[in-house]
This record gives C-alpha cells, structure tokens and sequence, in this order.
C-alpha cells in the first residue's frame, strides 16, 4: 500500500502528471454502456492504494480505503465513468456507417466533427453537404441522425462494427486559465475521485465509486451504493455554467453557475433534495477553508446522488460539481481553479466529517 | 528532392490562411515549391508565383497553373463579455458551427496571438424567439476562447481573423481528412506535378500559382492572370464527391477519377487536348459538367486582359465547406500527373491547335 505524508495537508495542483492523468482519462472513449477504457485507467491508477477493489455486475469498480480512527463515518463518493456518444448501429459498407446518439446531444452539435470509433479510437468524420449544394430552405433545418453518417474512408469497412461506441474527437487542451475537453462530464469527477482515494482521510472509510450508466439515469450508483450500504453519500459532477451574455443585454440570471465561481453546491436538483445538514457541512468547510463556492441555482438535472439518497433504508446525499460550459457537445470548457479548488473542498469536508455533522448513531 | 505527398498535405491543412490571410500557408506552400522552381515571389495581393522555366527559345511560351490557397474561415465582428461574435470569410453553412475548434488569430496586443478557442451555441433562454429553436442563425453564435474577459479585451479586436483549427486525420485506403482541403488538395496536386516536371524536359515555362482570396470571389487569381500574362492556363480546385447520407449528391467516387471540367470557363480544345492526353496515359478522367461555371479562379483568369484560354481539372471531395472534408491521395496524385505529363508534352507552337471551330 502507498503511503502518503500528511493527508489532512492535501493541497492539490494540476502539474505536469496530473495534467497527463487528465487527459487520459478524457481522451478515453468511454460511452454508457462500454466504460472499459476508464475503469482500466481507474483499476491502474488505484491498484497500490486499494483496501478492496471490485468490479461489480455492471461494471462499476468499487474502491474501500478503509480510515484510522475509532468512530469512522462510512462515506460513499461517486463519480461517474461514462459519457455520452454514438452506437454504430449500421454498417452500409464501404466503410460507411448509421450511427444512433446515447445520452442527451443535442443534434445541432453533430455535422462536421471528426470522431473516435470504438477501443482503438478508428478515426472517423460526421460530414455534411457542401454549402453549394444547399438551399437557404435546406439550411435552416437541423441535420438529424437519420441524415448523418460516420465516414471512415472507402474500403475502411472491417475496422469497425456495428455494436461499436464512439465520441466525438476532441483531444484536452489547456486555454490560458481553462481546459477545452469532451467528457469533462464527468472524467473531472473521475479523475477527483482518484485523487481522493490516493490522499483519503483517516477519519473516514472511503467508498469510492466509479460509475457506470449514469447518462442513462443514475443506472451504476443504484447498485454500487446497494453494496456499499454507506451512511453518507457524495456526487461529484459536472453542472452547467450557463453564464453566457443574454441576448439582449438584459443580466443573465438562470446561469445555473458561473465559470470561476468554485464548487457548485446542490440544493436541489431534478432527482435530489440536498440533505441540508450535508450542505450546510459544505458551506461551512469552505468558509472556514476560505475556498470559494457556489450554490447551484435549484433546478433540473440529476447526479448519481439521485439514485444514491434512495439506496436500502436511506443516506443523506449531497453534489458538488465542477461547473462547466457546453456539457454533452464536442467539448466543454471548465476553470482549472474550479475543478482543484471541488477536489479541495471534497477532502476538507471529508477531514472534518464526523457523527456530529448528522447526529448519527455509531453503528459499525 | 523526394516529395512525401500526405506529410505535405497533411502540413497544409494543419496551417491557418482564411482569405486576406495567407501569409501562414504561403510560407508552407513556398517551403515546399522552392525545391522545384527557379524563381518564387509574391505578387500584389499575396499569391504565390513559382516559377520553373522551359527550355524553349526564348521567348518562351508560359502556362499558370492555379490553385488557391485561401480557405474559408470566420471574423470577429464584437465582443461581449468575453465572447466574440463573428461573420463569415466565404460561405459556411452555419449548421456545422457549434461545437467547432477554431483559432482565433489576436492582434490587439502586438505580434498576432494564435487563441485556441471554440464556437459555442448559447442557451435558448438566452436568446430571442428566432434563436429558441431550429437552427441557430450565426448571428448568435459565440465564440469562447476560455480566457477572462478582461484578458480578450486586451488580445481580441474587431477584424481578426478566425480559422478552424480541426486536427487533420488519416482515415482508410489513403484517405485524408480535416479542414481546408478546398484547395490544398489542389495546391498539393500542383506540387506534385512540379516535382515530376523538374525531374523532366519541358520547353514551356511553367507559372505556379497558390493564389489568394477565391473563397471571396476569385480575386487572387485575376489580377495574377494579368501580372503572369500566360498563354493559357490551368485551373484545378475541388468538387464534389459522392457522399453518404443527406450528403450524397456528388458525382464523383473517391479515389477513382479526375474528373474535368466541361462549361463555359473551360476552352473545348484544352480540354480536348487534355482528355487525348489522359487517354495516352492512361489516366481515368471523366467530364464533370458546369454549365454555368465552376465557381472557381477559371471564371476570373478567363476574363483577364484580352482573355485567357482555360483548362479545368477537378479533385472530388466530400463535405466541401466543412471542417472534416475528406480526400483520397490517390486523386491529388493521378491530378498532379495528369497536369505534369499535359505540360511535359507541350510544344512550342501548341497555341495554334487552340482555336474555335
């Protein structure tokens, strides 16, 4: 087992090895359904920190890294493996194929984007008709899927299958004070996770879960947190930052978050009520950190927090979420402040987690 | 000096160069042209003349060949909070915007800063009634750079230029993809038939021309045709592929032929001459029709000075426009000797068989 110095003095950066983690695990393809590229990055990165590692019926990898102390609070965090992406599900030779959407893109993010096609990411294009060809009529209507293809180039036919998934492909790049990725949603929470199982708190028993399904509806943290049988649960995601400029000027104030605000806390979302005091537990790290944060503004959506809070008799469940712009399109934008300063505030709280916070019986 | 055709062109469409801004590529395409030519200078508005000289008395007759270089691309028209808003270089179907990588290239704060950066869709509730739903109008589009705003204040002005910056990719059985293989798909067919000429006797001098500024209207090329003032000339840009899906519209398979062009731009008798050509050697071409034109430097190199005879010779493409277009090197390979041995077999007195019936 790898040792680390001081876990309660955990100050994370995103130097050179963390940057390369990253963009492993984002450049993976890793759709619902088939999530074997990450849970191999996750299985690799964890093997020497582990007290037990075990890949479930689904295919969520299920980490414990059991505390130190007398009176540990069993506390579950997932973070979810898969993204969104295609199915081929046709193949009409020549190395060209039908494809269908998992997960929620919208239609109007697919012409004309290169992309990845199964394990070992066979380069493809979505293309579309030359503008030349079009009629004004033609051009404001929204290419749909039926229309759409995935071109691998004339006699390219036996490279992939039908059955195969696909993403688009957008390699990681690092603008200025931001990150530009697919899957952002949620390889940060993937790659948080990690961090927090190699510098876990002693105070607490760690039950580290790497999701599957999400993206279908919280599929993958119905069963991990069934076996895991935790008395707190965590989600640590992504949420939107709709802060762009309203169109007329007017303030923007639906932007769910804001780029550069820091962790997104939930109050409430489409499949969660926050467990209040857990929030308030947040909140209160953070203040006393000095980490900023940021409420996210109640609304829609769902984490795997959704499926967590229902699990057995009940566990008081919260999200914290690394706000991002342009989620489920060919790349999404996030601040790198943002993103250390959610896995900061994570491993804070979780130093600071005790009985108390939840008045909870010991029961273990 | 051995040419490697797919690192060449996988070089040039990995280069910037929406017209009025060439100078990116230019460099690239005068790197690899050097080799072969005598002379390369840059005329007035920012083609690219290469020059390899026949070894007929002088005066020698000369013929352009021209392909442009310029792509479509995007410029910044505003800034609000942080967000750039943009037009179009060329025609671009909006639908293929959102979700694109793009460079924008900077010039607020000095030497031009090359941003990478993405256009972005804002949210429906963000936007009017006409933006809600359907296709998004360009007018609300964004582009993101992922800096402060403070910072794009300082770097971005009005008028900088933004090119797309899609990786290039090899896809199966030689096949290229990215953005901006209209035209340097045709630039590469040149350099192709430039390495072969300069391995063999031609009494012709030879004008290579990567010209500026098509994709706004052929602008480039008619003021070269009057500075080069050749005997006739040689036109090749792309057309259009058979394409899978609602693409598929185009005549021409991949890697299969190099279609001709056959319209008003083109002079029956070089394109006569250019088929009994592609016959001695073999080469398959086909006739690709344009009636009315071909949209291409043809159009404006024709009308030049007192006019000048023109050849057209095409490569298929698919998702022309598109930043994912794709060709086979097969095309750029068969074109460019298609070009080379036409040149090669010219005589000096060829001019006289170019006449109207």
């Amino acid at each position: 087992m790898a040792k680390l110095e001081d876990t309660t003095k955990f100050n994370p950066r995103l130097g050179k090895k963390e940057l390369a983690l990253l963009s492993r695990l984002c450049d993976a393809v890793s759709v619902s359904g088939d999530e074997q590229e990450v849970r191999a990055i996750v299985l690799e990165e964890l093997r020497d920190y582990a007290d037990v590692t075990k890949v479930d019926a689904m295919g969520n990898v299920l980490v414990r890294r059991e505390g130190k102390s007398a009176d540990r609070v069993r506390v579950m965090v997932a973070a979810h493996m898969d993204e969104v992406g295609f199915m081929i599900v046709n193949d009409e030779s020549d190395g060209v194929f039908e494809f269908c959407v998992i997960g929620g893109i919208d239609p109007r993010q697919l012409a004309g984007k290169p992309v990845w096609i199964g394990r070992e990411h066979v380069p493809g294009v979505i293309g579309a008709k030359a503008i030349h060809l079009t009629t004004p009529e033609e051009r404001t209507q929204i290419l749909k899927e039926d229309q759409l293809r995935i071109d691998i180039g004339p006699g390219g036919a036996g490279k992939v299958k039908v059955g195969d998934r696909g993403t688009f492909a957008t390699k990681l790049a690092v603008l200025g004070p931001s990150i530009r990725s697919k899957a952002l949603d949620d390889r940060l929470g993937v790659y948080n996770l990690i961090q927090l199982v190699k510098n876990a708190p002693e105070n607490v028993d760690l039950l580290a879960a790497f999701t599957v399904q999400e993206e279908l509806g919280l599929r993958g943290a119905k069963i991990a947190a069934f076996a895991f049988d935790p008395e707190v649960g965590i989600a640590m995601d992504s949420t939107p930052a709709n802060d762009l400029p309203n169109y007329d000027g007017f303030e923007n104030t639906s932007h769910n978050t804001k780029l550069g605000g820091g962790p997104a806390i939930y109050l409430m979302d489409g499949a969660t009520l926050g467990d209040r005091r857990l929030i308030q537990w947040l909140v209160d790290t953070a203040e006393a950190e000095k980490i900023p944060w940021q409420f996210r503004q109640p609304g829609m959506g769902g984490t795997d927090a959704g499926s967590i809070h229902k699990t057995r008799a009940g566990v008081p469940s919260v999200s914290v979420s690394v706000p991002q712009r342009y989620l489920h399109s060919p790349a999404g934008l996030i601040r790198i402040d943002d993103e250390l300063n959610t896995l900061k505030l994570i491993h804070s709280a979780l130093t600071r987690l005790d009985r108390s916070i939840l008045n909870l019986q010991e029961n273990n | 000096m051995k040419l490697d055709l797919k690192k060449h062109l996988m070089e040039m469409i990995s280069a910037p160069g929406p017209s009025g801004y060439e100078a990116p590529i230019r460099e690239i395409i005068q790197t690899a042209w050097e080799p072969y030519a005598d002379e390369t200078r840059v005329n007035n508005l920012g083609s690219l003349v290469a020059i390899q000289r026949g070894e007929g008395a002088e005066p020698r007759p000369s013929v352009m060949i021209a392909a442009h270089m310029d792509a479509i691309g995007l410029m910044v028209t505003g800034i609000d909070n942080g967000f750039l808003r943009f037009t179009q270089v060329g025609g671009v179907d909006p639908r293929i915007l959102p979700g694109q990588m793009v460079t924008v290239h900077a010039t607020n704060a000095g030497a031009t800063r090359a941003l990478p950066a993405m256009v972005v869709m804002p949210p429906a509730f963000l936007l009017p009634k006409d933006g809600k739903t359907g296709i998004l109008p360009q007018k609300y589009l964004l582009v993101d750079t992922g800096l402060e705003p403070d910072e794009v204040r300082k770097l971005v002005r009005v008028g900088d230029v933004i090119s797309f910056a899609t990786e290039p990719v090899e896809l199966s059985s030689e096949c290229i993809s990215g953005h901006t293989l209209d035209n340097r798909a045709s630039v590469a067919a040149v350099t192709v038939a430039l390495e072969m000429l300069s391995k063999r006797k031609h009494l012709w001098d030879v004008m290579a021309v990567a010209t500026a500024q098509e994709e706004v209207g052929g602008i480039g090329a008619m003021v070269d045709a009057v500075a080069i003032k050749p005997d006739f000339a040689i036109v090749i840009d792309v057309t259009f592929a058979k394409a899978p899906g609602g693409a598929g519209i185009g005549n021409f398979e991949l890697g299969k032929v190099t279609p001709l062009t056959w319209g008003s731009c083109n002079h029956p008798a070089l394109h006569q001459a250019m088929v009994d050509i592609a016959e001695e050697f073999e080469i398959n071409v086909a006739k690709e029709l344009a009636p009315k034109g071909s949209w291409t430097d043809a159009w404006d190199i024709q009308v030049a000075e007192a006019g000048v005879p023109v050849a057209e010779l095409a490569i298929p493409l698919r998702y022309i426009h598109t930043p994912v277009e794709v060709v086979s090197l097969k095309d750029v390979r068969r074109a460019g000797r298609l070009m080379a041995e036409f040149i090669a077999g010219l005589p000096l007195d060829f001019m006289k068989t170019v006449i109207w019936e």
